[in-house]
């Protein structure tokens, strides 16, 4: 019992990313009708949102370290410490979640730069020239940022207060001794958030509703005056800074690498495929159910009983999904079958 | 007359093969005349070739194709280690499993299209990617890949009393070993062959019957055609010649490792194809080796020769130039890679081919003959 309810918060961890970027893939196909392989390299960009702000916070300066008498010893400290002392050194413990404040404008502008930029030429392309040239931008950006960060993971610390465990096993009445780190909670309540925003958004705002009316017919939309065009750029904007945002999130949970994107990438366009393109609620769904597929696979008694199932499950999952329903968990008719 | 003679099959293959065989001598400017490098030409080639049947073909765009590279691979290696030291066994057993293996992968997969097969392509070459990495680590060999051993039993090999007594044993075809040039010629001569059943493909009923596919399922259907044997035929074929490169891969270096199943390496392939021109003859060729060149100039190169190159320039000027293309080189070469592959999907979609063919008709166009020639052309076919 306290073992599946490790893995059942593991999973939802796991899900949790994969719903975001999923989301954010489902979003851009949705309105604009590209597939964007580039959408996992977002989500690594904003994993290192988090990282160059730890870094602009933590610029240091070489001073005197007074604990060391017998020579002259010098340490880097922070400029932010020795401007502000105590308030300077709490900034730099949070720099994680501050980091969104930066993320918010900095993916907001990306996704536009991208959309207005690239992908605005290739709406009438087939899908498979925007794979092509998606692929080829993820490429860049993902060299890019090897480039200037090396290729090593980044360390980047969750603040010290969450970076403990909470008692959970306590909390569901289970075993005392059953403890799960705080920022992966956090991370799971901030993915629903943002999830149910959203969704919000879509449903209850007129912008929402007017995105809402040009994914189901473009033609009329634009004919009643409305510049559909612009909106689906937002919302195009929208889905990097969702990525975004589970990246910055991500941070602290995987140390950020220039490859992560890639490989949460194909895992998701997995999900958005088994919950049926085109449709939000599916990708979600898909995402967290996969999620928890693959972190219950990787129980020790279950790949006990099948070795190896851990590491395809996934893929397994999909392809009897497709081959049952064919246009995945909630997918439409006609959408993406030529 | 005589473009009808220029354009016959046995011409073609004449001409190809001729180019292909002097190979060492006309990329001796290049810089590439050296045997690694022609091999990968080779095998990459063929590789390309057989993705283009499918792919150029009927349009299915499979993200999986390097899975039949590596199993092509893994049966190249048991085959030195059970059987032989000869590749030729290795080869063809290579191209039968891979074969296999596509038959299965292909039948389950092109039940769905379009972006759906792509995923399910890419969903069983990540299976066979991880299990080769996990549970079949007996017969894989794992992280570390498979090597030949000292001690294999090489059946055939230890009934003809070949005795192996130290180190290890090399490939070999009927005692001509698989290094260095040798290499490159026997992998020149699949090439050869691989190109030439592409090309009767190509000429076929059958291969019309793929292009029919690809430009319309839907009607083709409805005439009551069954389109799925087609598919799943040129979906084996593409898969054989995917085998076919990876058996070769390992005839002339006997090591087999995953990471040839990756993603990344079926990405490849497909940059290879679109870059040379996806659908044409010699297109993904020309991709293949147009790749593998420029792999093998940008990743070598660092800052101290990018210093050398620029040494024309004023001092001021070569330090920039010479920051900015060190990003693109060396390690950064899938920078380049990446950016070379966005300009070509962006400008030319047709890839190399496509440009090609627009200077031909731009320099015809000087002369006042472009477009007529053109339809005179088109109506010669068609008769």
């Amino acid at each position: 019992m306290d073992a599946i309810l490790i893995q059942l918060l593991n999973g939802l961890d796991k899900g949790a990313a994969y719903a975001l970027i999923a989301l954010g893939l489902t979003l851009a196909f949705g309105t604009l009708g590209i597939v964007n392989f580039a959408h996992g390299a977002l989500f690594m960009l904003g994993a290192f949102c988090a990282v160059s702000f730890q870094k602009i916070l933590t610029i240091s300066k070489k001073v005197k370290d007074e604990s060391i008498t017998f020579f002259d010893a010098y340490k880097e400290q922070p400029y932010l410490e020795i401007w502000w002392g105590d308030t300077g050194t709490a900034i730099i413990d949070y720099a994680v979640p501050l980091s969104i404040i930066m993320a918010i404008p900095v993916m907001l502008l990306i996704g536009f730069i991208m959309e207005r930029g690239l992908i605005r030429h290739f709406y009438k392309r087939s899908h498979a020239e925007q794979i092509l040239v998606t692929f080829g931008l993820a490429i860049i950006i993902q060299e890019v940022i090897r480039h200037f960060f090396g290729a090593n993971p980044i360390p980047t610390p969750a603040p010290d207060v969450v970076s403990g465990s909470a008692a959970v096993g306590a909390f569901f009445g289970l075993n005392e001794n059953l403890v799960y780190p705080w920022w992966r909670l956090i991370y799971l309540v901030f993915s629903a958030a943002i999830i149910l925003a959203v969704f919000a958004f879509l449903k209850f705002t007129t912008f929402g509703m007017v995105v809402r009316a040009g994914m189901a017919d473009r033609e009329t939309v634009g004919l009643l005056g409305i510049n559909i065009q612009k909106r689906f750029t937002i919302v195009f904007a929208i889905a990097a800074l969702v990525a975004g945002l589970a990246g910055v999130m991500y941070a602290p949970i995987l140390p950020p690498d220039y490859h992560m994107g890639m490989d949460f990438l194909v895992l998701s366009f997995v999900v958005v495929v088994v919950g049926g393109m085109g449709s939000l609620p599916g990708a979600v769904a898909a995402g967290f159910l996969l999620g928890v597929l693959q972190s219950f696979a990787s129980m020790t008694e279950v790949s006990s009983l099948f070795p190896g199932i851990d590491q395809i499950i996934i893929y397994l999952v999909a392809v009897v999904i497709l081959l049952v329903r064919p246009r995945g968990l909630m997918g439409r008719e006609g959408v993406f079958e030529d | 007359m005589m473009k009808n003679l220029i354009k016959s099959n046995t011409v073609i293959m004449l001409i190809f093969a001729a180019v292909v065989l002097t190979a060492p001598m006309w990329t001796a400017p290049i810089g590439a005349n050296y045997p690694d490098l022609l091999q990968k030409f080779a095998i990459f080639g063929i590789f390309a070739v057989g993705y283009n049947i499918l792919f150029g073909l009927t349009g299915y765009l499979s993200f999986g194709h390097a899975a039949f590279l590596g199993i092509g691979s893994y049966t190249a290696v048991w085959s030195f280690k059970l059987l032989t030291m000869n590749v030729v066994p290795a080869i063809i057993l290579a191209v039968i499993v891979s074969g296999i293996f596509a038959l299965i992968i292909g039948y389950l997969s092109l039940r769905r299209s379009g972006i759906y097969f792509s995923i399910l392509t890419l969903a069983f070459a990540q299976m066979a990617y991880s299990l080769a990495y996990s549970v079949l680590t007996p017969i894989t060999n794992g992280e570390t890949g498979l090597q030949l051993e000292q001690q294999d039993p090489r059946i055939i090999d230890s009934m003809f009393g070949v005795v192996v007594t130290d180190g290890l044993p090399s490939t070999n075809l009927f005692g001509t070993l698989m290094s260095g040039y040798s290499g490159f010629y026997v992998a020149a001569a699949f090439l050869i062959f691989a190109f030439y059943i592409s090309l009767k493909i190509f000429r076929s009923p059958f291969g019309m019957k793929l292009l029919a596919i690809k430009s319309n399922q839907t009607r083709m259907k409805y005439t009551g055609f069954n389109t799925k044997p087609y598919l799943l035929t040129a979906f084996i074929i593409s898969g054989m010649y995917a085998g076919l490169a990876g058996g070769l891969l390992a005839s002339i270096d006997p090591l087999a490792g995953a990471e040839r199943m990756q993603w990344t390496a079926s990405g490849e392939v497909v940059l290879m194809t679109i870059m040379g021109g996806v659908g044409t003859l010699i297109g993904p060729l020309l991709g293949a080796g147009i790749i593998k060149y420029l792999e093998n100039i940008f990743s070598a190169l660092n800052k101290s020769e990018l210093t050398e190159i620029f040494s024309f320039m004023p001092e001021w000027l070569q330090t920039i130039v010479v920051n900015i293309s060190n990003v693109f080189v060396g390690e950064g070469w899938h920078l380049t890679l990446g950016a070379l592959f966005m300009l070509i999907v962006i400008f030319l979609p047709g890839g190399v081919m496509e440009g090609v063919t627009k200077i031909k008709d731009f320099i015809l166009g000087i002369f006042g003959k472009g477009e007529d020639n053109r339809t005179a052309e088109i109506e010669g076919e068609a008769k």
